[in-house]
């Protein structure tokens, strides 16, 4: 890779690894985030979303592999990244017995903004984030959306290239998640790369970008709309009675990835290697072919296409 | 440079804005050093007072009676039971409702008779026919300072007995108490106490304020910005030390206005070596904080360091008196240098050159214990 394109990169990873003992957390991963978009990472609990992004911010050390990060070098440039890179914590890490505004004050000293600048910039992000009636309760004492809200705007107080969020919204409503999102756009509209770890899949479908992680293994990287495209899987919907057999005899045939079933109807995940899975499906199960379709694939497909495997 | 001071300051006013919220410990800073003053400046006290004995009297003589009478004059002892039998005044004893008996013989008037405070002049001293103790005390002996003081009163004179004037005798020494002649147990206590606070609350409060940052989460945040370790540390003991010094005056102002315990070195000398003191304990608290997970642990590692201090830094029992074994460990202490400073600074005015041995120990001290908390303390999570 030469050096033009690399600029391009807001997060370069090679060969990425990292082990806790006999645990691989993350194994050789590579990873290629354009700057300016929102990527994502997908993936159940303990997958090692937060592992890689530890390693991105320079908080751990790679076992074996290379990572950039805005052209710089870690863990070597690590304290020179600070200055650039805002993350956001799983958990909420600001002071809960400071208030919103004295939060934000803090952080604004911490990186050197201070007098005018700090009072506008710290007026600037109350407003954004609706926060300036709540400038003077405690953090503590706030809903998990506003707190979430005063999170966001702490890390991207300094005005960060990257923007770390580490499962930013497990604590969020559906609502506030959505508003959430649209601030992230924002940001990424005024030229900030955004990397979010995630396991909803709503919300992994509004990235630029996705990879799917599994036990430390990258399964897919694209965007969403081209991994549902190149899915290896067809899905079918089947509209019948008796679904709970049906679903125990459809799962022991070796061409079926999954079937789930959603209200009155079942769906089924069907390998590529067939070459007209709705009469395979037919023969297999004898439902009329009007009760079975073919539907779009959704993200949660792709998921369970890409780490099926491990599973069973 | 201006960007660090920055940075500190700005930890330094997050932290006393989360003190002044934080009740509890803002008034433990000042009830500690209030509680304890008077705790140990009232209830401390080394001479042993109103020990209460019973009486088992064979004797039954008017001479007996003004036997008991003068013994109660010493103020030792109190006398609170009277006994016919030895059997019952032991049973007292034994239950503990008494912590001596003095049994006095019927032939007591024999014996007071051939005393040589009696006056008929000295018998020989290794004839025990003519000369015998004219009574027994039988001491519960477990705690030694009681029994010390009742041992205090085998040669009490008699004088007073014969209805003489108070013996007169020329004493083997002269004794001249210097720096404490009145013999209160305060003077030594106080300056004492201000050792003992200091290291509780210096190395609590900064293992347990750093410990929560990491316990709460804020320190995964603070370690992705631009703020490095000493920042972080120098910003978090800065005003733990100003809480330090509000102790000492605390307990320095009542000591000198309750307790009457006088300041007789000068106020430099006294402040500049609890400021190096108060640094050593908070190098110390710095270095727990980056051994415990927890604010318990961290608590549990105060103690660990608090017991000793107590017990051998010079401060309940003297130093001298403790087994080599012991000393090593004492002088391991900084409790232990701050207590021969801060007592020869108090009591006795001492020179700067007769506290250099434990201003360096200190100071050293102090570098040592910053070098390892600064070693351990990582700005990563491996």
């Amino acid at each position: 890779m030469n050096k033009a394109s690399s600029s391009e990169l807001a997060i370069n990873a090679k060969q990425l690894s990292r082990s806790f003992g006999e645990l691989n957390a993350i194994d050789q991963l590579n990873l290629h985030v354009e700057k300016n978009t929102i990527y994502g990472f997908l993936g159940p609990n303990g997958c090692g979303k937060t592992t890689a992004i530890r390693m991105f911010t320079g908080l751990l050390k790679p076992s074996s592999g290379e990572v950039e990060v805005l052209g710089l070098q870690l863990p070597k440039d690590a304290e020179k990244l600070r200055h650039r890179m805002g993350y956001m914590t799983q958990k909420f890490s600001l002071y809960n017995n400071l208030t919103v505004k004295e939060n934000l004050q803090f952080v604004a000293k911490i990186y050197g903004i201070a007098g005018k600048a700090q009072t506008s910039r710290i007026a600037e992000l109350l407003s954004v984030y609706g926060l300036t009636q709540k400038q003077s309760q405690m953090a503590g004492s706030m809903s998990g959306g506003q707190r979430q809200r005063l999170a966001l705007a702490a890390a991207t107080l300094h005005k960060p290239e990257i923007l770390f969020l580490d499962e930013p919204t497990s604590a969020v409503d559906p609502e506030n998640r959505r508003d959430f999102w649209e601030k992230l756009f924002d940001l990424c509209d005024q030229g900030t790369s955004i990397l979010v770890s995630t396991h909803y899949m709503d919300e992994a479908e509004r990235c630029h970008k996705l990879a799917i992680l599994e036990d430390g293994i990258k399964r897919a990287d694209d965007a969403p709309a081209k991994l549902m495209a190149n899915m290896a899987a067809s899905v079918i919907e089947i509209k019948a009675t008796g679904l709970r057999t049906l679903k125990t005899q459809l799962m022991q045939l070796p061409e079926i990835i999954s079937a789930a079933q959603l209200g009155s109807s079942l769906r089924v995940l069907v390998k590529d290697t067939l070459d007209s899975p709705l009469q395979y499906i037919q023969q297999q199960t004898n439902i009329p072919v009007e009760q079975l379709n073919i539907v779009r694939p959704s993200l949660e497909d792709v998921f369970i296409t890409c780490t099926g495997d491990s599973r069973q | 440079m201006i960007a660090s001071i920055y940075r500190i300051q700005a930890i330094f006013f997050k932290e006393l804005i989360q003190l002044r919220r934080d009740r509890m410990t803002f008034s433990m800073i000042v009830m500690i050093p209030l509680v304890q003053l008077m705790l140990f400046g009232y209830a401390i006290n080394t001479n042993v007072r109103h020990v209460p004995v019973a009486v088992v009297d064979y004797s039954q003589t008017a001479m007996s009676r003004v036997l008991l009478q003068t013994i109660e004059a010493t103020q030792v002892v109190e006398i609170i039971q009277q006994h016919t039998d030895l059997k019952s005044a032991q049973n007292a004893l034994e239950q503990a409702e008494i912590r001596a008996i003095l049994i006095i013989p019927n032939d007591l008037s024999q014996r007071l008779a051939r005393h040589p405070s009696a006056g008929f002049g000295l018998p020989a001293a290794s004839d025990e026919e003519t000369s015998r103790p004219i009574a027994q005390w039988i001491v519960d002996g477990s705690d030694t300072m009681i029994s010390g003081a009742i041992k205090g009163l085998k040669n009490m004179p008699l004088s007073e007995l014969f209805g003489k004037a108070a013996n007169r005798n020329v004493p083997t020494f002269e004794v001249a108490l210097f720096y404490n002649p009145e013999q209160r147990t305060a003077v030594n206590v106080v300056p004492g106490l201000l050792g003992i606070i200091l290291t509780m609350t210096m190395i609590m409060f900064t293992s347990a304020a750093i410990v929560r940052e990491r316990e709460q989460g804020n320190m995964e945040m603070l370690i992705t910005t631009p703020i490095r370790p000493i920042e972080l540390m120098l910003g978090k003991i800065i005003p733990y030390i100003f809480i330090g010094l509000l102790q000492v005056c605390i307990i320095l102002g009542l000591g000198y206005f309750v307790f009457n315990v006088p300041i007789n070195g000068g106020l430099i000398p006294l402040f500049g070596i609890t400021l190096l003191f108060i640094s050593a304990s908070l190098a110390l608290g710095l270095v727990i904080s980056t051994v415990a997970n927890n604010q318990l642990q961290s608590m549990q590692l105060t103690i660990f360091i608090l017991l000793p201090s107590i017990l051998l830094s010079g401060f309940m029992f003297p130093y001298e008196g403790m087994p080599m074994p012991a000393q090593y460990i004492a002088e391991l202490l900084p409790a232990t240098h701050y207590m021969r400073l801060i007592r020869g600074v108090i009591l006795r005015d001492i020179g700067f050159t007769d506290m250099m041995p434990d201003i360096y120990w200190l100071g050293a001290f102090t570098l040592i214990c910053l070098a390892i908390a600064s070693f351990r303390f990582k700005k990563n999570l491996d």
